[in-house]
């Protein structure tokens, strides 16, 4: 872990001042070190304590620490296999989907335990969004698509304003207000993962998850996607996984590195290396496995 | 062919390679020749069928019942009307139980249970049909007699597992990758079989209801113990038996008569086409489910 220290007051609602999704211009301003950091005075929104996550016994990661910051983006960074997924879908339960899926530690979300046993993973959802790798509209409409969550959880009134809304918070709306009736299938890849961050947006979200929301999208969709993301933080938490650093140097605020432990029997898992702004893992990490990471000497 | 192109390593042939390459040619042609051989004999029974029964195709055949014993004439009216109500009755039992089975052991039940029912199912499917009828004799007709609806909850055992597995096998097509995107919207499992499964997999269903029905309707060996002595009139009512197309055929073929036979053929071809036409039908429905579930990968 790496808190760093202030190297300049700042407004906690300030967010960091980029505006550009040009990885050299970003860089720059990550290698100049003026960025404070951003979590000073932000609310906490998800607390992990010692979590370690198994698939039937064997654990996918262990020991995980780390706080979630209120409207920032934090990134979760590292090689295949460290177990980044599994821990970002430990955020909304979608864990509990698969069979022989288990949490121990403690997971909170605003305070409350998430694993409780009286809370329900409905709601939880409801709150905790989720972005997944490859786009996954429903073979419905693009207004059907973006009205879905809202019909199960029946904000009914003004159906066409909060869709329209969504839409243009994706900002997506521009290239599909005239064909809300067609099929969700028909758009581009890049088109269809910015519907499907619509539809996570229009059930108003606290959190969005994104995992790896870009890697199946070509480069310019790839840009589109980073700018929603930038965009998203004034109102949204965001957390993104990705195996792409620049991207993580891009988009992200709070930057949590992981990577693979074996150990002494050959068994694998994920750990948690270091933490922090975003600037302090690229320019100064502690830790060597981070380093070797991020000047591309693996992964 | 000069002395330098012999020495090309890649036109070289080794006695081994012509060996390997001779038995590849080998299995291609014993392959071909059994594909070949199945769809032979599909063309001939169509052919020989149609040959016969096609002159007997009149409006007679669907206008009149059967003839009384010793009349000239008559067609296979009563049969028909029979074989469509008793298909219905049997499809419309055999489809939401084929169905929800499915959605219980694709969407809902443990590995393991999925597992048993699947078993279970293919068992069931293997289970030769004069057993099923024999079962149904045993179990309503000895009590309450002969009846198209004694016939309709055999001809529903039958089919069941045909539904069953061909709908398990479009809904498993269905990419977790919706399932996923529902449920994370805070969709609940049923929710989500409702709203996102069954709309994608729909014509899939369809198919496998067509090619249920298209089984349904010729079968002969549980009519014989639930719905095999009638009048020679048409029947509607359920709980009386009613003639069918493969009865029909039966009957009429062991008759004397001339125009009986000519019958037996044109009802053997109608029952044919019927299931024939279903088969294409699915077929090419299922081909476009898949394409369009392919289409959401």
């Amino acid at each position: 872990m790496t808190d760093q220290q202030d190297t300049q007051p700042s407004d906690p609602g300030d967010a960091p001042e980029v505006t550009s999704a040009n990885p050299g211009t970003r860089l720059t301003e990550l290698a100049s070190g003026h960025e404070s950091n951003p979590t000073e005075g932000r609310e906490t929104v998800f607390q992990l304590d010692k979590v370690t996550i198994s698939y039937s016994g064997k654990p996918a990661i262990c020991d995980v620490d780390l706080s979630v910051h209120r409207n920032l983006v934090t990134a979760f960074i590292g090689p295949s296999g460290c177990g980044k997924t599994t821990l970002l879908r430990s955020l909304n339960r979608m864990n509990d989907l698969i069979p022989g899926a288990s949490v121990d530690g403690r997971i909170s979300y605003h305070g409350h335990d998430l694993n409780g046993s009286n809370v329900d993973p409905v709601e939880l959802r409801r709150r905790i969004g989720m972005v997944f790798q490859r786009p996954n509209p429903f073979p419905k409409s693009i207004y059907d698509n973006v009205a879905y969550g809202m019909r199960l959880h029946g904000m009914k009134d003004d159906l066409d304003g909060r869709v329209e809304r969504a839409l243009t918070h994706a900002a997506l709306w521009d290239e599909v207000k005239d064909r809300l009736k067609a099929s969700a299938l028909s758009l581009s890849g890049g088109q269809q993962q910015r519907l499907c961050i619509a539809r996570a947006l229009a059930i108003e979200p606290d959190v969005v998850l994104m995992d790896e929301p870009a890697s199946a999208l070509d480069p310019i969709s790839t840009q589109h996607v980073e700018d929603l993301v930038e965009s998203l933080k004034a109102e949204y938490t965001i957390i993104i996984v990705t195996h792409n650093m620049q991207q993580s140097a891009r988009v992200a605020d709070i930057t949590a590195f992981f990577s693979v432990d074996v150990r002494d029997d050959g068994s694998r898992s994920g750990v948690l290396v270091e933490h922090g702004p975003t600037s302090d893992l690229f320019i100064r990490p502690s830790d060597p496995r981070t380093e070797a990471y991020v000047t591309g000497r693996f992964g | 062919m000069s002395a330098q192109d012999d020495r090309n390593p890649l036109t070289v042939v080794s006695p081994r390679s012509r060996r390997r390459k001779l038995q590849g040619r080998l299995m291609e042609l014993l392959a071909s020749f059994a594909a070949l051989v199945a769809i032979v004999v599909l063309l001939v029974v169509i052919f020989s069928v149609a040959k016969r029964g096609l002159p007997a195709v009149n409006a007679d055949l669907f206008t009149q019942v059967a003839a009384p014993f010793g009349v000239e004439g008559g067609g296979i009216k009563n049969a028909i009307v029979g074989t469509l109500i008793m298909t219905a009755m049997a499809t419309a039992m055999a489809v939401p139980i084929g169905v929800l089975l499915a959605i219980f052991d694709t969407e809902f039940a443990p590995p393991q249970v999925s597992v048993a029912i699947r078993m279970t199912l293919n068992v069931l499917a293997g289970v030769p049909t004069i057993v099923i009828g024999i079962f149904i004799f045993g179990l309503v007709v000895v009590s309450n007699g002969q009846s198209a609806f004694a016939a309709s909850i055999a001809l529903a055992i039958i089919i069941l597992p045909v539904i069953a597995r061909a709908t398990e096998e479009v809904l498993l097509l269905v990419p977790s990758t919706l399932r996923e995107g529902s449920m994370a919207l805070g969709a609940t499992r049923a929710r989500t079989v409702v709203s996102v499964i069954l709309p994608s997999a729909f014509g899939g269903i369809v198919t496998a209801t067509i090619v249920g029905v298209a089984r349904a309707a010729g079968e002969t060996a549980p009519i014989l113990f639930t719905s095999s002595i009638f009048a020679n009139a048409v029947v509607t009512d359920p709980s009386q038996p009613m003639a069918s197309m493969p009865f029909a055929i039966f009957t009429n073929s062991e008759s004397p008569s001339h125009h009986d036979q000519q019958v037996a053929w044109a009802a053997a071809l109608l029952l044919m086409a019927f299931v024939l036409l279903g088969s294409i039908t699915g077929r090419l429905l299922s081909l476009r489910t898949r394409r369009q579930i392919e289409q959401m990968r």
